[in-house]
């Protein structure tokens, strides 16, 4: 019995790329979107955040790369240590800067800039300082293939980036955060806004680059977090109700609110 | 299928004759206010048009668009508008040197980087620029302007182009800053998300992001800001010396086609006489440079229309 419940846990030699600890956040009218948040992402895995509109797990997903400090007034409380600087991301002598150069974001409506398909790839390098044009092209270029988009665009580089498909600009905002050469990708239901091929299209791009990279990815599809994540977190009122392997949460989860939810009696 | 119940359901479908009456009469209120603003513009251009015709029936259109001597008002009399146009441009160039970065610049500031407690108090001390009434900035111009440039150029005489240009582009810059910060503010949220997101800083979003994806509301303002400047006229008639030369040298004196309108209209001039054709000509000749300033900028704001 003692075993069962061993092999039922986490798998502990899996490693840890961050982890948040007991994170609150406060939005500046004062509402509490988070609530005590502890979860860990493992480096190389797909970590999935579901829950009903409302839940936080947007909220808690652009806590990892400070995107709320763009908005006067929001307050952190808690932790977010990344590792392997084993520093807490969130102190506000952290530069958000560095933070997001290290955790970049694709996000739900694809955004690319107005620019041209290359600019957009390159727009990351040349805020480094990045301005060799040898470089650029060879990062362009990597990024692009690691988007799966490479050969759609190659010969129309110098178009305009508005237009390519909502799936091509999708996945060119996915080359765009690729080409910095991140650690963490945070997607905030990346497919929401994309048809079923598109989707599937990006689904199968997240599964390769975990090989690179640790993600964290928001989704109101569940379906689709079964289908790619290895962890997910269900989150209900800004609080984490259950954390677990992927399979366990969607087979055998061990709260009843996430059962309800997973089954659809709640949600 | 009871008759009593389909009547009742008919009258319920039929028209709303009283409603569609409104509706109709809102409508026409709607066109009529549309049409007078049409209508004026045809009454100007068929005012300038039939005053302008009788002028150029003395003065061929060949010698008006060629000679460089404008003197309607001495014995000897040409009619060659380029040197009003000279000014013209010359005044107006200045006051785009001066107001196109500044304006700009004060956008930028006013959308990234103000917080909205600074933005809530410069805006409207930046509005209130617009409201100072033209002759004041004339004598600021030729009481204040010239006499500082003067220490700087001593040669500098008191009518000159270079005065009244910097200050109508200090105008101007409330007219730029306002339209461009309103397309500033108008490029989405998540367009700065995007950017902040690949850990750029403010300063390389508001450069290499919302600038480019405002840039048809920017082109929009210059546009606006070059017609105001081509259309100014108490400025220039007080502080650039109604003297028609034909020149681009902003330290000369020069007239522009507003100023010298002005000053002939100021004058006791035979009704009918060539004098007073000439305002007419030199005013159609205004209307035709700002239609093509308007066009060119409809044709550059379409060429870079938002899209995002």
């Amino acid at each position: 019995m003692v075993k069962k419940i061993i092999t039922n846990k986490l798998k502990h030699d899996e490693i840890i790329k961050a982890e948040s600890k007991n994170l609150n956040f406060f939005y500046a009218d004062g509402t509490q979107a988070l609530n005590g948040v502890s979860l860990p992402v493992y480096e190389n895995k797909i970590t999935a955040l579901i829950g009903p509109s409302g839940c936080g797990k947007s909220t808690f997903l652009r806590c990892f790369n400070r995107m709320h400090d763009l908005y006067p007034g929001n307050r952190y409380d808690g932790q977010i240590i990344l590792q392997p600087d084993n520093t807490n991301i969130l102190l506000t002598d952290v530069d958000p800067i560095e933070v997001r150069m290290r955790i970049s974001m694709v996000f739900q409506k694809p955004n690319p800039f107005p620019k041209s398909i290359y600019e957009n790839v390159a727009y990351g390098l040349r805020v480094r300082g990045e301005s060799k044009k040898r470089t650029l092209d060879e990062k362009v270029e990597e990024a692009l293939k690691g988007a799966s988009l490479w050969n759609e665009v190659k010969d129309r580089l110098q178009d305009l980036a508005f237009n390519l498909s909502g799936g091509q600009q999708q996945r060119l905002c996915i080359a765009r955060a690729l080409a910095t050469e991140p650690e963490i990708m945070l997607f905030d239901e990346p497919t929401s806004a994309l048809d079923p091929i598109a989707t599937m299209n990006i689904e199968e791009l997240m599964s390769e680059l975990k090989q690179k990279l640790s993600i964290l990815i928001v989704t109101h599809n569940m379906q689709q977090a079964a289908r790619i994540s290895d962890y997910t977190a269900y989150m209900y009122l800004g609080k984490l109700i259950e954390f677990d392997a992927t399979n366990k949460i969607f087979t055998n989860p061990s709260k009843k609110e996430t059962e309800d939810y997973i089954t659809g009696k709640f949600g | 299928m009871n008759p009593e119940n389909d009547l009742i359901i008919s009258q319920r479908l039929a028209k709303n004759f009283q409603r569609n009456f409104r509706e109709r009469l809102i409508e026409f209120g709607l066109l009529c206010s549309g049409l007078i603003a049409i209508f004026i513009t045809l009454a100007i251009v068929y005012v300038l048009v039939s005053e302008a015709i009788p002028f150029f029936q003395h003065v061929s259109i060949i010698d008006f668009l060629t000679d460089t001597v404008w003197t309607p008002n001495y014995s000897i009399k040409h009619y060659g508008i380029l040197p009003l146009i000279s000014g013209t441009l010359t005044t107006t160039g200045i006051a785009l040197i001066v107001a196109v970065p500044l304006g700009t610049i004060t956008a930028i500031y006013l959308s990234e980087f103000a917080s909205h407690k600074v933005r809530e108090i410069i805006k409207p001390i930046l509005e209130l620029l617009v409201g100072v009434p033209t002759v004041v900035f004339g004598y600021f111009a030729l009481m204040l302007v010239t006499p500082m440039l003067q220490k700087i150029y001593p040669d500098l005489t008191t009518f000159n182009m270079l005065g009244p240009g910097i200050v109508m582009g200090i105008m101007i810059v409330p007219y730029i800053a306002s339209v461009a910060e309103d397309s500033m503010r108008a490029v989405p949220m998540s367009m700065r998300e995007g950017a902040y997101a690949m850990g750029a800083t403010r300063f390389q979003t508001a450069i290499r992001v919302i600038t480019p994806a405002a840039i048809s509301g920017i082109v929009a303002a210059y546009i606006l800001a070059i017609s105001r400047a081509v259309g100014e006229t108490m400025i220039v008639a007080i502080a650039a010396g109604q003297q028609p030369n034909f020149t681009f040298n902003p330290v000369e004196s020069a007239a522009t086609i507003t100023s010298y309108i002005v000053s002939v209209a100021l004058g006791d001039l035979e009704h009918g006489g060539i004098g007073y054709q000439s305002i007419f000509a030199a005013g159609l000749t205004l209307l035709i440079m700002t239609l093509l300033i308007n066009i060119l900028g409809h044709a550059v704001r379409k060429k870079y229309a938002e899209r995002y």
